[in-house]
C-alpha cells in the first residue's frame, strides 16, 4: 500500500499496534475509538472470542479530513498477541507504514515482552523488512500498577528498546500515553514520507 | 549615508531592569573604553527590546566621553547601501578606507547577512581591520551570531569572540518603570494603579507597551475625565490573570480534547512532510527575491496543485539566475549602467538578456593598445639608456609587483614613448592582459566625450577592466581636475590589485605643474627612472637602423660619421639623417659620408635654416624638451619615402 498516493491526493497511513498478548494493544485502540468524534472514525472491526480477546485483528479507520490538500486517513490495527496467531500477525503486519510495540510493564512479562519483539523482528524479515528501517515506537503499558509489580520505563528501555526509539510509560485504559504514542508514531511515519518526497 | 544619532537614545533614557543589566553594563563599559573591553560587543534580543536604543546609546556617550571620535552608526542595509553605491562610484577603495577611520561603528540589523556572502566578506575584511587597529564595533541582531542563516564561520567566530549578551523581554517592575518613565516625558499622568495594572498583563515587547500606553494618553486626553485602573482594564480588553479561579476551574471542566490536539500535531507534520515541495519553492523564492531576481515563474509553479517536477524547475531557475548573473557581471565590466537594467535581474526574459548582453559586447571597445610599430625590439639599447631598459624588463617579469608605479622622464625625443609601447607590447603579451596605452591628450579627450555623452560609467569600466595602464606625457594632466580625480581612482585601484602602471613625463613628476598632491607624490611611490640623451652607442644603431630601412647601403663611415654629431636626442638624430637622405635623392646620388658632411656642415644656408628647430617632416618639434609634440599620438606615420615625396613637392 503506498502511503501518498499524489494522484488522488491521499494518503494513508498504516499503523500496526503489536506485542504480546494482554499487553493492551486493543485497549489503545478502543480508548482512541473514544477519542474521536463520531463524524472522523469508521466502524471499528473487532474480531474477538468470548473471552474478549482478539482472534484475528482489530481494525480502526480514522479519517483526518483535508491536510494541506490531502484526505488523510489513519488506519490502525493490533494483532492477536497470541503466539499461535502468528500467521495472521504477518498478515496484518503487510504494507505497515509504523508499528507500536505495546509492551506489558509487568515484571513477570518481560520474556513475553522480548519473545514477541523477536517475532516481530522475525516477522519483517519474512517480509523483507529490516526493522531498522520500520517507523518504530515503545509503549510501556501498565504503568499504573503497583511499583513493586512494574519495572520502570527505565529499565524497560535498557530490556527492550536497543535501538533507542522513542517510548513511552503508558496507562491504555485511563488514556495516559495513548495519544503520545500515536502521535509519535505518525511523526516518524510522516517524518519518512517527508524523506521520501526530498529525494 | 550614515545615520545620525537620536538624541532621545540615551543611557539615561533607557530603562535598565533585569532583562538588560548586563547588556547595559556591557554597553556602558564600551561606551567608557571603546575598543579595549568587549571587541566586538553583540547584542541580540526580539524586536522593540532596546537594541537600537542601546546602540545609539553607547554612540551618544562615546562621542560625550571624547568628541574626537569619530562614531558611525548605520543599519546593515544602509551599510551594504552605501558599500553598493560606492562601488557603483568606483570608490569602493575609497569607502572601506574611510569605514577604517572609524573609532565606534555600530551597525544594527546585523541578521540581514544572511546569504549576503560578498557583504560578509566584506564585513570580515572591515571588522578584522578595526578590530586590528583597537576601534570598538557594536552589531546588533534578532538573534544570535550561530543562528544567523549561512554566516560564514569566521564572522561567527569573530561576533563571538568579544561579548555576545541577550536582552530579554521588560519583567513587570521594568515595564512599571518604563511606562512611568514615558507617561512622565509625554506629560501624562495616571490615577495610582492605572500603570501597574496595564504592566500586569504580558507584552513581548517594549513596542507593544508603548503602543498602550499611547491609547491610555489618547483617551484621557479625549475624555478630560482621568482613567482608572478598572477603565484602563476593560479600554484594553485586559484579562487580568490574577482575577479569580475562574479559568482554572473551566479548564478543569473541559476535558481536553485529546483527537483535536493529535489532529494540530499531524496537520502540522503533514503540512511539513507532503508540502515539502511547496516550502521548498517558497524558500527558493524568498532567496531569489532577497537577491533581487524576478520569481514569477516559482510563483505560477505554487499556483499549481502538484507540479510535475518542482525540483527540476528550481534548479532551471537557479541555473538561469546564474547565467543571469555572468551576463550581469560581464556586462558589467563594459558598462555599469547598462548592468543595471532590470532584464538582468529576471530569469523569464533570460533570452532578452542574452540579446542585450551581446549589444553591450559588441559596442564595448576595448581600451587603446599600445602601438605595434613600436617594439622592443627596435628600441636602440645603449649604456644610456641601459637603466631604464632593465627596469622595463624588470616589470614586464613581474607587472604590479616590482615597480608601480613606473615613470620614465627624459627630454623630448629620448625614446620614452617607444619604450612605454614597447613595454605596453610585451605587457599584453601576457594571457588575459588587456593593456591600456595611449597618450594622456587621447585620455583626457576621450573622458570629455564620455562626460559629454552621459557615459563615465562604461568610460570607468573600460579602463577598469586593463590589467596595465601606460599614458605617455602624464604632465599633460596638469590643471585639469576631474582628469586627476579620475586618474587618481584608477591608480588606487590598479595599484591595490596589483595591476602595472607606467607613464612618461618630461621632467620629474614634483616639478610638474598643476598637478594635485596626492597624484606626484603616487608618482614618486613607484620609480623614477631617467632616459639621458642617446649615448653613441645608441646613436650609432638608430642610425644604422634608419639608413637600413631607407634601403641605403652599409656604410660604416656614413654610420660612424652621423653617430658621432652632436644630438640631443633620437628624434633630433633622424632628422640630420633624413636631411642627408633628402639631399641624396634630389642631387640623384648615393648617400654617402662626404655627401652627409657636405650637407650638414657645409649646406646651403636655406638649408642651414632649417636644421633650427625643424624637421625634414615638417612637424615642428622643440629639441629642448618641448612637451607639446602632436607626434607622440600619430602612430601611423607614412611611410619615409612618401614623406620624402611630400618634402619634395
Amino acid at each position: 500500500m503506498s502511503l501518498v498516493n499524489f494522484t488522488t491526493r491521499e494518503i494513508t497511513c498504516k499503523i500496526v499496534y503489536y506485542g504480546p498478548g494482554r499487553s493492551g494493544k486493543t485497549t489503545n485502540l478502543h480508548y482512541i475509538y473514544g477519542r474521536v468524534p463520531e463524524s472522523r472514525r469508521g466502524r471499528m472491526v473487532s474480531l474477538a472470542t468470548q473471552t474478549d480477546r482478539t482472534l484475528f485483528f482489530d481494525f480502526l479507520p480514522i479519517d483526518l479530513g483535508q491536510i494541506s490538500g490531502f484526505t488523510t486517513r489513519f488506519q490502525l490495527y493490533t494483532v492477536p498477541g497470541q503466539v499461535y496467531y502468528n500467521a495472521t500477525r504477518r498478515l496484518v503486519l503487510q504494507g505497515a507504514d509504523g508499528v507500536v510495540f505495546v509492551a506489558d510493564s509487568q515484571a513477570r512479562q518481560l520474556d513475553e515482552n522480548l519473545e514477541s519483539l523477536q517475532n516481530l523482528q522475525a516477522n519483517l524479515l519474512d517480509l523483507s523488512i529490516d526493522i531498522r528501517t520500520m517507523p518504530l515506537s515503545l509503549q510501556y503499558n501498565k504503568q499504573d500498577l503497583p511499583r513493586e509489580l512494574i519495572l520502570q520505563p527505565v529499565e524497560l528501555d535498557d530490556a527492550l528498546n536497543f535501538r533507542g526509539v522513542p517510548s513511552f510509560p503508558a496507562d491504555a485504559l485511563h488514556g495516559n500515553g495513548v495519544f503520545e504514542t500515536l502521535k509519535s508514531i505518525t511523526e516518524l511515519v510522516l517524518r519518512r514520507l517527508a524523506q521520501g518526497a526530498a529525494v | 549615508m550614515t545615520t545620525s544619532l537620536n538624541p532621545k537614545f540615551t543611557f539615561d533614557t533607557f530603562v535598565v531592569g533585569a532583562a538588560n543589566r548586563l547588556a547595559v553594563t556591557a554597553a556602558r563599559t564600551v561606551a567608557e573604553s571603546p575598543g579595549s573591553a568587549y571587541n566586538p560587543l553583540f547584542i541580540y534580543s526580539g524586536s522593540g527590546l532596546g537594541k537600537t536604543h542601546l546602540l545609539m546609546a553607547i554612540g551618544a556617550a562615546a562621542k560625550r566621553l571624547a568628541s574626537d571620535l569619530n562614531v558611525e552608526y548605520l543599519t546593515l542595509d544602509e551599510y551594504v547601501e552605501a558599500f553598493h553605491a560606492a562601488i557603483a562610484a568606483g570608490q569602493g577603495d575609497a569607502f572601506r578606507r574611510r569605514f577604517q577611520t572609524v573609532d565606534v561603528l555600530l551597525i544594527d540589523d546585523v541578521q540581514f547577512l544572511t546569504n549576503r556572502l560578498e557583504m560578509q566578506a566584506e564585513l570580515l575584511r572591515l571588522s578584522e581591520a578595526l578590530q586590528a587597529a583597537g576601534r570598538q564595533i557594536v552589531l546588533t541582531s534578532d538573534r544570535t551570531p550561530v543562528d544567523i542563516e549561512n554566516l560564514d564561520e569566521r564572522l561567527i567566530s569573530r561576533f563571538s569572540g568579544g561579548l555576545v549578551v541577550d536582552i530579554g523581554a521588560p519583567d513587570y517592575e521594568t515595564r512599571v518603570a518604563i511606562l512611568r518613565r514615558k507617561s512622565e516625558e509625554r506629560g501624562a499622568e495616571f490615577q495610582p494603579g492605572v500603570l501597574e495594572t496595564v504592566a500586569a498583563s504580558s507584552f513581548a515587547n517594549v513596542r507593544e507597551l508603548m503602543g498602550v500606553l499611547n491609547r491610555l494618553v489618547a483617551y484621557q486626553a479625549v475624555n478630560e475625565s482621568p482613567l482608572n485602573a478598572e477603565g484602563a482594564k476593560q479600554l484594553l480588553g485586559i484579562e487580568v490573570r490574577a482575577s479569580g479561579g475562574h479559568a482554572a476551574v473551566a479548564s478543569e471542566r473541559t476535558s481536553p480534547d485529546e483527537f483535536a490536539a493529535f489532529l494540530t500535531d499531524v496537520t502540522t507534520t503533514v503540512g511539513k512532510a507532503v508540502e515539502a515541495w511547496r516550502a521548498r519553492i517558497t524558500e527558493a523564492m524568498l532567496r531569489w527575491e532577497g537577491e533581487g531576481y524576478r520569481t514569477r515563474r516559482l510563483e505560477l509553479l505554487l499556483e499549481q496543485e502538484t507540479p510535475i517536477a518542482p525540483d527540476e524547475e528550481i534548479a532551471a531557475f537557479a541555473r538561469d539566475v546564474e547565467r543571469l548573473r555572468v551576463l550581469e557581471a560581464e556586462v558589467s565590466q563594459f558598462d555599469p549602467q547598462a548592468a543595471g537594467q532590470s532584464v538582468f535581474r529576471d530569469p523569464e526574459r533570460l533570452a532578452e538578456a542574452e540579446e542585450a548582453a551581446t549589444r553591450v559586447r559588441a559596442g564595448a571597445a576595448p581600451p587603446p593598445a599600445p602601438s605595434a610599430a613600436l617594439p622592443f625590439s627596435l628600441f636602440a639599447v645603449g649604456s644610456s639608456n641601459q637603466l631604464a631598459v632593465n627596469v622595463a624588463r624588470e616589470v614586464i617579469e613581474e607587472p604590479g609587483r616590482r615597480y608601480n608605479p613606473l615613470v620614465f622622464i627624459g627630454k623630448s625625443g629620448v625614446g620614452k614613448s617607444h619604450l612605454l609601447n614597447a613595454l605596453g607590447l610585451e605587457l599584453a603579451r601576457q594571457p588575459g592582459a588587456v593593456v591600456a596605452c595611449l597618450s594622456t591628450q587621447a585620455f583626457i579627450d576621450e573622458l570629455i566625450t564620455a562626460l559629454d555623452g552621459n557615459r563615465m560609467e562604461w568610460w570607468r569600466a573600460r579602463y577598469r577592466r586593463a590589467t596595465a595602464l601606460l599614458l605617455d606625457d602624464i604632465h599633460l594632466i596638469g590643471g585639469k581636475d576631474r582628469t586627476q580625480e579620475e586618474l587618481f581612482n584608477l591608480f588606487n585601484l590598479f595599484q591595490d590589485l596589483e595591476r602595472q602602471l607606467v607613464f612618461t613625463a618630461p621632467a620629474h613628476p614634483k616639478t610638474l605643474q598643476g598637478i594635485e598632491q596626492r597624484i606626484s607624490s603616487r608618482l614618486e611611490g613607484g620609480l623614477v627612472v631617467e632616459l639621458p640623451e642617446p649615448d653613441r652607442e645608441v646613436r650609432r644603431v638608430v642610425v644604422q637602423r634608419a639608413l637600413g630601412a631607407q634601403e641605403v647601403p652599409d656604410d660604416p663611415a656614413l654610420i660612424d660619421y652621423l653617430a658621432d654629431r652632436p644630438a640631443d636626442s633620437v628624434r633630433s638624430l633622424i632628422g640630420l639623417l633624413q636631411r642627408v637622405v633628402g639631399a641624396a635623392a634630389a642631387q640623384d646620388v648615393p648617400v654617402s659620408a662626404g655627401l652627409a658632411r657636405e650637407v650638414l656642415e657645409g649646406g646651403t644656408a636655406a638649408e642651414r635654416r632649417r636644421t633650427v628647430g625643424f624637421r625634414t617632416s615638417g612637424i615642428v618639434v622643440s629639441s629642448a624638451g618641448g612637451v607639446r609634440s602632436r607626434e607622440k599620438i600619430v602612430w601611423d606615420w607614412a611611410a619615409p619615402a612618401d614623406r620624402l615625396i611630400e618634402e619634395l613637392r
